[in-house]
This record gives C-alpha cells, structure tokens and sequence, in this order.
C-alpha cells in the first residue's frame, strides 16, 4: 500500500501551505503547496509533498518550490510541480522537472455548432473520430518521415504540419511559442529518438491523452468569453497529447546521463530522478536543445491532430471550413522548461522555469500574447475526467507569484491498478453513456485506469486558483463524446 | 516463489520483483514489466535478442536492462516473455530475451509504459534472495 505524508505544513491563508524550509535541511527554499482544506486531506494520501520539500534541494532554486492543486506523486518532481531556478547563480535544468512526454499539453478548438446540432449525430461523430485518429499503445500515424525530413520537424514544429496542408497560417498565432520554439537542437538528438519519432506524427498515444468533443455549461466571464469568441451551449473540442515516444526517449537518454554527472558538478539530490546539471554547462544545453525538439515534435504533433478533427467534422455533418467556424482558441504545453524573465530583488533575471504538469498562466499585457488577448490575458487550458468539467481559465498579474503557472487538470487521487482494482465487473463507458457520455477508447483497461473516480474534483482544483488569484476562471465545459487511446 | 507484484502508486505502476540470485531478479523484473504492457498468454517464442549492457553499478544496470528492452518493444514491436541472463555481474549482463512480434489479431496490449524510472529504484539482498524495486511511467 502507498505510505501517507505527515510532514509540516503551515496555513499561509485558505488556499497557500508552507513546507518550511527547516523540514529537512538540505533544502534551499521552503515548498508552497496551492489547496484548500479539502484538497489537502487527499494531498497527504501519498508522497507528493515529500517530492515539493526534494525539489527545495535544487541548485540555484529561487523564491520556493511550488505545487499546484492537482498535485500528486510523481517521480522526482510531483506532478503538478513548478520550480525556477536562477541561471546566472548556477540554477539547474532537470529532466525530470519536465518529465518523458515532453510538452505534453493541450489545445481548445471552438465551432458555430450548438449542442443540439449534434444531438442525434454525437455517436456517429465520435465513432468517426475514433477511426481517423491514430489511437492507442504505440499508434502509427499517416505522417511517415525520414531521418532528414524529421530534423525539419524539429526545428519547424507546427509550421512543419502547415506546409504538408495540416491546419491554416493563423493556428499558429494562437500556439504557445507559434508552435516552434527556438533553440532546439536536432544534433542533440539521439538515432534512437529518430528512430521512434519518424511514425508518430499525429497520433494521440494512450493512456489519459484524449480528443474529446464538449459543450460550454457555464460562463464565469462574459468580457473574456466574448473575446474568444465563446458562447453558452456552444461545442467546442479539446485535444490533449504530447511528444510521443520520441519525447520519451529524449527524457530517458538525459536522464541517464545526468545521474552520471552529478558527481561532475558535486550536487547532491535526495532521489536521482531529480538529477540535473547547470543550465550553463555542455549537458544542461545539450538537453534544452533536445527538449526543445522534443517540444516543436509535440506542437507539430497536436496541429496534425486538429486537423483530422476538423476534416472529420467536415466530412461527418456535410459542412464547410467556414460554417463550422473551428478556429484554435489556444495550445499551451503542461511538461516543460522554459527560460524566462523575472525581476527578483529588483535585478532581472533569467530563470529556468520547470512546469511539471503545471501550466503556463501570462496575466494581461504580456509581450508574448497574441495581439487578440492582451487584454484579457493568456488563455489556460484544463481538462477534466471523461465524467465531469473542464475549463478556460486566463493568466493574470498575480500569477507572477508561482513564475506565471497554474495547474494543468484534476490531478489523479487512485492509483491505476487501484482504479482496475475498484471498479472490477463495471462498465465504465456503459455509466457515462448513461450521463449521456459517448466514449470509445482502444485499451482494455484504459477506462477504468481513467474513470473519473481516479482523479479529483476538476471543480476543487480550479476553486482554488480562482480562489487564489493565479488564474480566473472564463467557462466551463461538459463533455458530450471523448476519444481515448 | 512470487515473479513480482504491483506496488501502488498515484501517477504510475511500481513493480516489486523477486529472484532467488540476481539473474532471476533481473528476468523476473522484466517479465513483470511485460505482463502489465500484454496479455502475455498468447504470445510465442518467435524471435530472440542478444542483449549485452555495461553500467557503473547494479541498480544502474538494472534500470538500463528494463530500459533496453522497452527501446526493442518499441522499435521492433516484439512483446518479450522469456529471459535467459547467461552472464550477470554488478556492472555488466549478457542476456537473450524472446518474444513474438506484435500482432493485434492474437495479442491484447493493457498499458503503455513510456519508461522505467531512478525514482525510489531499489535491488537489494534480502536474506537469501534478491528483491527489486522500480517505477513504471505510464
């Protein structure tokens, strides 16, 4: 069985913890862990918060180690971890802050449809998605590359997937880094990552990656719905996928070779899958240069993807690009590190942001939003169980207190195997059809992995960074269909 | 003697494997890691590999061992079953693993594993036997 947490945490306010940073002495900074009493009680279930006091211990950590509400036991961060390190100061990049599926992350797409357009098509739509959409352990797309063609993929990201006809020039102003971040580097790619990346594009992978097909039941704020263009009733689809085994086999590479460099740059860490290197040094470049391939592999992937969404609800209810109105509203990733600014004691600086299952939040005015959204801010993306809600949040100012994250989801709260365990001789997809859920998925266990009784409230977790300032809710939605891997 | 079991874990699958020496340890530990990825029932022992590994220690080795084999699943599709350890040390193994190549007509996959993990990876000597533990990212 699972060992519970009884360390220290001290109520900041109603939805801020502190791990101080006496708990155990090699820590640099303490922990803050973001939850309300609720939450918190399940939070000491597992280990997670022990994983917040071991990221304290990394080299050139800055302010403290954060989690977000959807925290649970990972390995070497938590998921839902966010921790900057200052780079001038020897602050450290870590594999495992990012974790094996690399920009992982997740894009909304709306349409002129309404619930009702669908009422008597949803199965038909969702059984039609299920076929064209590469699902699954191990899935290979149509996109085959070679080797040359995939160093392309890399460097482009989801420019690359717009030059082969997938998607239209504007999805990308509304892609976190347009879809290509620079500074990867293909030559730091290892031939086994090519070798696993040149089937993959544009598939969905398994486990809890999902397109699933939704309705907007609520709308916290009208300015910011209007914006984006967002109404109640109206159908929009979510996409949740990441870098594949390509991104698998860049953490995993790295990984290695950091455990054998810590010795080289004398730090101690209290579990190895939290070795890292300064971001300064040969090893520390040569992984951003990978992850950062791994991240365009991941944009690259996810623009393929919604692009066989929209051809098959082209195809499937007999309508044009334009009446059907699918424009991207946004794609962040959930799984990355990133180099940004921050002041920190008045002096800017350049940190290394890890968000592990954490999302990235820009407040209002931004220099990286797209012109559409600099008022309202950056628009972040929460998918929920196959059951119950997702949501649109927005970044804010206040957010500069967690490095301008939030959380990325509901956050798991039963193990897998505690999930096939519990709900043994159930038929997960016969439940939610019974809500009115369509569901079809190509694992045998991955609906029970997935039922929603594994993860926690998806309305909890976003309470609480409404609640907390560093994000503010805009709608939310409930499904009508999902596609699982 | 038990092959392995399951330890739980939020996020991902922990395999708790036994051997009564290293070389059963390490097949063990490998069986295990394929019984969650497949029904493993129907799978023949079509094709062999030769896998040969160097590490500075043996969780290192041990790690790099499921590793290695998660690579071959994943660039040949051969699910393994069987492991034959000829030659193991604490920094070197020699080992032939067999298997079938995936094909979905007759094989059932469960879950996708996307690596084996350092965190709380343990190999140990319990008394007369060896025990092991890893996390699994699914």
């Amino acid at each position: 069985m699972k060992q519970g947490w009884s360390g220290p945490l001290e109520k900041i306010d109603d939805y801020r913890w502190r791990i101080p940073k006496s708990y155990n002495s090699g820590m640099r900074v303490p922990g803050i862990i973001y939850a309300d009493e609720k939450l918190l009680k399940n939070i000491r279930t597992d280990r997670a918060a022990e994983q917040v006091a071991n990221v304290a211990h990394l080299p050139g950590i800055v302010n403290y180690s954060l989690a977000m509400p959807d925290i649970h036991w990972g390995y070497g961060f938590c998921i839902g971890g966010v921790a900057a390190t200052d780079i001038e100061a020897g602050g450290v990049i870590s594999p495992g802050g990012v974790g094996y599926d690399i920009n992982c992350g997740v894009r909304l797409v709306r349409t002129n449809l309404v619930e009702k357009d669908l009422k008597s098509k949803i199965r038909g739509l969702i059984y039609a998605l299920f076929h064209n959409i590469p699902a699954g352990v191990g899935s290979k797309g149509e996109v085959r590359i070679s080797t040359q063609e995939e160093k392309k993929l890399l460097l482009k990201g989801a420019q690359w997937a717009l030059e082969r006809g997938y998607g239209r020039p504007e999805d990308l102003e509304y892609t976190e880094e347009g879809g290509a971040i620079s500074g990867a580097d293909p030559g730091a790619v290892s031939k086994r990552a090519y070798e696993r990346g040149t089937k993959q594009p544009g598939t969905l992978g398994s486990g809890n990656h999902f397109v699933e097909v939704q309705v907007i039941d609520q709308i916290y704020d009208e300015q910011a719905a209007e914006i984006f263009n967002l109404h109640l009733g109206q159908v929009t689809v979510m996409i949740h996928s990441g870098s594949r085994g390509f991104g698998y086999q860049v953490c995993d590479d790295y990984a290695r070779g950091m455990v054998r460099s810590l010795d080289k740059y004398g730090i101690r860490v209290p579990d190895r899958q939290l070795a890292c290197v300064p971001v300064n040094s040969p090893e520390g470049k040569n992984y951003l240069g990978a992850m950062r391939s791994a991240a365009n592999y991941a944009w690259c992937n996810r623009q393929i993807l919604m692009e066989l969404v929209r051809r098959t609800f082209q195809k499937f209810l007999n309508l044009g690009p334009k009446d059907l109105g699918m424009d991207l509203i946004y794609d962040v990733a959930h799984n990355i590190a990133k180099i940004e600014k921050y002041t920190i004691d008045g002096k800017t600086r350049a940190l290394c942001v890890h968000r592990k299952g954490a999302t990235r939040a820009f407040g209002p005015g931004h220099d990286e939003l797209p012109e559409k959204y600099k008022s309202v801010g950056q628009p972040v993306i929460i998918p929920g169980d196959m059951g119950r809600n997702s949501y649109l949040l927005v970044g804010t100012k206040k957010a500069a207190e967690t490095f301008y994250s939030t959380c990325h989801g509901s956050g798991r709260c039963l193990s897998r195997s505690a999930a096939i365990r519990n709900l043994r001789g159930r038929s997960i997809a016969k439940e939610l059809e019974q809500k009115g859920i369509i569901v079809c998925s190509t694992g045998r266990e991955t609906l029970a992995e997935e039922a929603p009784e594994a993860y926690k409230d998806v309305n909890d977790v976003v309470n609480v960074v409404h609640e907390a300032g560093i994000s503010k809710r805009v709608c939310r939605m409930r499904p009508l269909g999902v596609v699982k891997g | 003697m038990k092959r392995y079991e399951i330890i739980d874990h939020t996020a991902d699958i922990g395999i708790r494997a036994y051997g009564k020496d290293l070389k059963s340890l390490f097949a063990n530990a490998a069986y295990g890691m394929f019984d969650i990825m497949a029904d493993l029932k129907n799978v023949r022992l079509r094709e062999g590999l030769k896998i040969k590994l160097e590490a500075p220690n043996i969780e290192e080795l041990f790690l790099s061992w499921l590793s290695e084999l998660l690579y071959h699943y994943n660039s040949k599709k051969i699910i393994f079953k069987e492991f034959m350890v000829d030659k193991l040390t604490e920094n070197a193994i020699n080992a032939t693993a067999k298997g079938e190549r995936l094909d979905l007509k007759r094989h059932t996959l469960k879950t996708e594993i996307k690596a084996a993990t350092y965190h709380e990876l343990k190999v140990e000597k319990i008394k007369d036997s060896w025990q092991a533990e890893v996390i699994l990212d699914v």
